[in-house]
C-alpha cells in the first residue's frame, strides 16, 4: 500500500491518533501563539490607520480570521461527518463532534467583534448586514448540531445523527447565504463593503494572513485536545486506555 | 457462493453474525440456518440480545460483522421481496382503527396470501365479531391476536416473532402453537424468542441459546 | 391494483393516516387555533392603525403559519414510533423514502392546507392589501411543503427523544430561514409594487430539490435514529 494511505489508515485507529495528537499539541499551540503574537504586532503597530475608519478597523484582525474559521470548522465538521457516516470511522465521528464547539466559539467571537465594529462604523451594535446575518444562522446551525449530539444517550449514535444534521446544514448553507444577501439588498440596498481584497494595502494584509494562519493552527491544536479526551471517554473500556492509567495498588486487572 | 445444488438452500442463514453496540458485543458470532418447515426457538435471559438478533435478521439493524442470507442472497436485496414478517414487542397496530382496518392496511403494505381474507384471519384467531371494534376497546391479549392475524394474511415465508406468547392466556398460547405448526407444514419457517420454552408445546423445537455477555 | 405492490402500499398508508387524522380531528385543529391566536395578538402589540398592520401583515402571517406547522411537526412520527408501526414501515419491502414521502404529504395536507385556507382570514385581520393576497397564498403554498419536508428530516433525527420540542425548533428554524425570506420577501415586494416572481421561482426551485432529496434524507436519518 502507498505509505501515505497506510499512514491515514494508522491515523484512524484511536490509540495511534491519541499518541500522535499528544505529540503534536504542544507544538501546535506554540506555533499558534508565536504566529498570533507576530500577527497582532503587525495589526496593532505596523499597519496604518484606515483613512475612513481610523483605528477601529483594527478589530478586523480578530473578526475576519474568526469568521473564516467559523466556516472552515463547519466544513471540516461536515467532511468528517460524511466520512463517519459512509465509512463508519470512529475517529471521524470524534473529530466532527470535537470541532463543533470550537467552530461555534469562533462564530460567536465573529458576531461579538462584528457588533463591536458596527458601533463606531454604522453607529449601532447590530445591523442586519448580510454577512452578520449569515453568521448568526451559522451559529444556530452549530447549536443545533451540539444540541442534538448531547440529547442522544448513545455516544456513537449521537455522533452519527449530529454529523447527518451537519451535512444537511452544509447543503442548506449556500441557500441561506444567498437568500440573506438577496433579502438584505431588497431591504436596504447594497451595504458598505467593508473589505475588498483588492483594496487592502499589503502592510494591512500580512498581519491578517498571519493571524488567519494562527487561528487555523490553534483550531487544530484545540481540536486535537478535545478529540483526545473524547476518545478516552469513548474507549474507556479498552486495553490501550487502561494501559495509560498509572498503576496503583488498588488496581485489580 | 459455493453451495452444492442438491443440498436444499436454507430459507435463512446467518454466517458468523455479530452485533456490537459501542464496541460491546451484544451477541455473536452466530452461525445457523433455518430451512422451510422449521420452527426455531431463540432462548436467552433478559439482555442476552434476543430482540436485537431479530432486528438484525429483519434488516432493522445492520450487523457489525457477518452476513444474513435469505434464500442465499444478502438480506439487503432480499428485503425487497415479501418474505419476512416481523412481530416485535410493539404490535404495530393503531388503536384508533378497528381490527379490520388495521389488517387491511397490513395487506396493502405487505400483500395478501391467496385464499384468505381479513375476515377469515380474524375468525381463525378467535376474534369473530370484533371486526369493527376499535382496537382501543380490545384487551392486550386480543390486540396480540390481531397482530397474529396479520401474520396469517401476509405472504411471508419467514416469521420473526419476538415473545409471541407474552400477554396471552392458555388458549392464546395454544393458538400461537397451532399457527406455528400450520405455518411450518405449508413450508414456512419461524424464528421465535422466548425467555422460557415452557410455552412451546408442539414437539421439541431446535434451540439457539444466547448468553448475556457481561 | 395488486395488494402489496408499492403503489398499493402508498395508497394504504395514505388512507390509514388520513383516517387517523379524521379520528383525532380535534388535534388537527390546534395549529389553526394557534395561528389565529398569534396573528390576533399582533394588533394588541402594535396598535390598531391600518398602515402599521398592513406593513407587517405578510411577514406576521408567514411566521405564524411556520410556527403553527412546527408545533405539529413533533408528532409526525411519534405515535408510529410508540406503537411499533414505524418499525413495520422500515422492514416493509417498499422504499422507505417513498413511504416517508407519503407521511410528509399527509402532514402537509392536514396541517398546512387548512392554514393556507384560513390565510385570507388572517390577512383580513391584519389589513393586508387585497392585491397582495394571491402572492401570499402562492408563497405559502410553496413554503409550507418545504417546512414539512425539511422538518421531517429533523424529526427523523430526534424521533427517539422524549422531549424533543425545543431541540426540534432549534434544528428546523435555521434551515427554514430562506423560505421565510423568499416567501415574505415576495409579499413585501408585491406590496411595494415591485416585481415578485423571482423569489417565488426560487422557492419553487428549492421545493423541487427538497421533494427529491428530503424523503431520502429523512429515511437515512430515521435509520440512524432507530439503530
Amino acid at each position: 500500500m502507498n505509505p501515505l494511505v497506510l499512514w491515514f489508515h494508522k491515523l484512524g485507529s484511536p490509540p495511534y491518533f491519541y499518541r500522535f495528537a499528544g505529540r503534536w499539541i504542544p507544538w501546535l499551540y506554540t506555533v499558534a501563539l508565536v504566529a498570533a503574537a507576530f500577527g497582532f504586532y503587525g495589526a496593532l503597530f505596523t499597519a496604518p490607520a484606515d483613512y475612513q475608519q481610523g483605528d477601529s478597523f483594527r478589530i478586523m484582525y480578530v473578526h475576519v480570521p474568526c469568521a473564516w474559521m467559523g466556516l472552515f470548522a463547519y466544513l471540516f465538521m461536515a467532511a468528517n461527518g460524511f466520512i463517519a457516516l459512509v465509512w463508519r470511522i470512529k475517529l471521524s465521528e470524534t473529530l466532527a463532534m470535537a470541532s463543533a464547539p470550537v467552530g461555534a466559539a469562533f462564530t460567536f467571537i465573529t458576531l461579538v467583534t462584528g457588533s463591536l465594529w458596527g458601533k463606531p462604523t454604522w453607529g449601532t451594535w447590530w445591523t442586519w448586514d448580510a454577512r452578520l446575518t449569515s453568521e448568526l444562522v451559522l451559529l444556530f446551525l452549530y447549536f443545533g448540531v451540539i444540541g442534538l449530539y448531547h440529547a442522544i444517550e448513545d455516544r456513537r449514535q449521537a455522533a452519527r445523527a449530529a454529523a447527518f444534521l451537519a451535512l444537511v446544514g452544509v447543503v442548506n448553507l449556500p441557500i441561506v447565504h444567498y437568500s440573506v444577501i438577496w433579502w438584505n439588498t431588497l431591504h436596504q440596498g447594497q451595504t458598505v463593503s467593508l473589505i475588498g481584497p483588492s483594496k487592502i494595502a499589503p502592510s494591512m494584509l500580512w498581519p491578517l494572513l498571519t493571524l488567519a494562519f494562527a487561528t487555523h493552527i490553534f483550531f487544530f491544536a484545540s481540536l486535537f485536545a478535545r478529540a483526545r479526551v473524547a476518545l478516552l471517554e469513548l474507549e474507556s473500556g479498552k486495553e490501550w486506555v487502561r494501559a495509560l492509567l498509572p498503576v496503583t495498588e488498588t488496581s485489580h486487572d | 457462493m459455493h453451495e452444492s445444488a442438491d443440498e436444499p438452500r436454507a430459507l435463512l442463514q446467518a454466517q458468523s453474525l455479530c452485533f456490537a453496540r459501542n464496541d460491546e458485543a451484544i451477541f455473536g458470532p452466530l452461525d445457523f440456518s433455518l430451512h422451510a418447515g422449521e420452527t426455531v426457538l431463540i432462548e436467552g435471559d433478559n439482555g442476552s440480545g434476543k430482540t436485537t438478533l431479530l432486528k438484525v435478521l429483519s434488516g432493522l439493524l445492520d450487523p457489525t460483522s457477518g452476513d444474513v442470507l435469505l434464500h442465499g442472497a444478502p438480506l439487503t436485496l432480499a428485503k425487497l421481496s415479501h418474505q419476512v414478517a416481523l412481530l416485535g414487542h410493539l404490535p404495530g397496530l393503531k388503536l384508533e382503527l378497528s381490527a379490520l382496518e388495521n389488517l387491511r392496511f397490513a395487506t396493502g403494505m405487505g400483500g395478501i396470501r391467496p385464499g384468505i381474507t381479513p375476515h377469515l384471519a380474524l375468525a381463525s384467531v378467535g376474534l369473530e365479531g370484533y371486526e369493527d371494534a376499535p382496537l382501543r376497546t380490545l384487551s392486550a391479549g386480543q390486540r396480540k391476536r390481531v397482530a397474529l392475524a396479520r401474520l396469517l394474511l401476509v405472504p411471508a415465508a419467514l416469521w420473526l416473532l419476538d415473545e409471541p406468547y407474552a400477554n396471552l392466556d392458555r388458549s392464546g398460547i395454544d393458538l400461537v402453537n397451532r399457527l406455528l405448526d400450520h405455518h411450518a407444514r405449508r413450508g414456512g419457517a419461524a424464528l421465535i424468542t422466548s425467555h422460557g420454552a415452557y410455552a412451546f408445546t408442539s414437539g421439541t423445537p431446535r434451540r439457539i441459546a444466547l448468553r448475556a455477555t457481561a | 391494483m395488486k395488494p402489496g405492490s408499492t403503489s398499493a402500499a402508498c395508497l394504504a398508508l395514505l388512507r390509514r393516516d388520513l383516517t387517523l387524522v379524521w379520528r383525532r380531528r380535534g388535534d388537527a385543529l390546534n395549529p389553526l387555533l394557534f395561528a389565529i391566536i398569534v396573528v390576533a395578538l399582533f394588533p394588541f402589540a402594535l396598535g390598531p392603525e391600518t398602515t402599521v398592520l398592513a406593513r407587517v401583515a405578510a411577514g406576521t402571517i408567514f411566521v405564524a403559519v411556520l410556527l403553527a406547522m412546527l408545533l405539529s411537526l413533533d408528532a409526525l412520527f411519534r405515535s408510529d414510533l410508540e406503537d411499533g408501526s414505524l418499525e413495520q414501515l422500515v422492514v416493509s419491502p417498499h422504499p422507505l423514502a417513498l413511504l416517508l414521502g407519503c407521511k410528509i404529504f399527509i402532514h402537509w395536507l392536514t396541517t398546512a392546507l387548512p392554514l393556507i385556507i384560513i390565510a385570507p382570514l388572517l390577512a383580513q385581520l391584519l389589513q393586508l392589501p387585497p392585491q397582495v393576497l394571491p402572492v401570499l397564498l402562492t408563497a405559502l403554498a410553496l413554503a409550507t411543503p418545504l417546512l414539512s419536508l425539511i422538518g421531517a428530516v429533523c424529526v427523523a433525527l430526534t424521533v427517539g427523544m422524549r422531549r424533543s420540542g425545543m431541540l426540534l425548533t432549534l434544528l428546523v428554524l435555521p434551515l427554514i430561514v430562506p423560505a421565510l425570506i423568499f416567501g415574505a420577501g415576495a409579499c413585501n415586494a408585491a406590496q411595494d409594487g415591485f416585481a415578485h416572481a423571482a423569489p417565488l421561482l426560487w422557492l419553487a426551485a428549492w421545493l423541487v430539490l427538497s421533494i427529491i432529496v428530503a424523503p431520502l434524507a429523512a429515511a437515512a436519518a430515521l435509520k440512524i435514529s432507530l439503530s
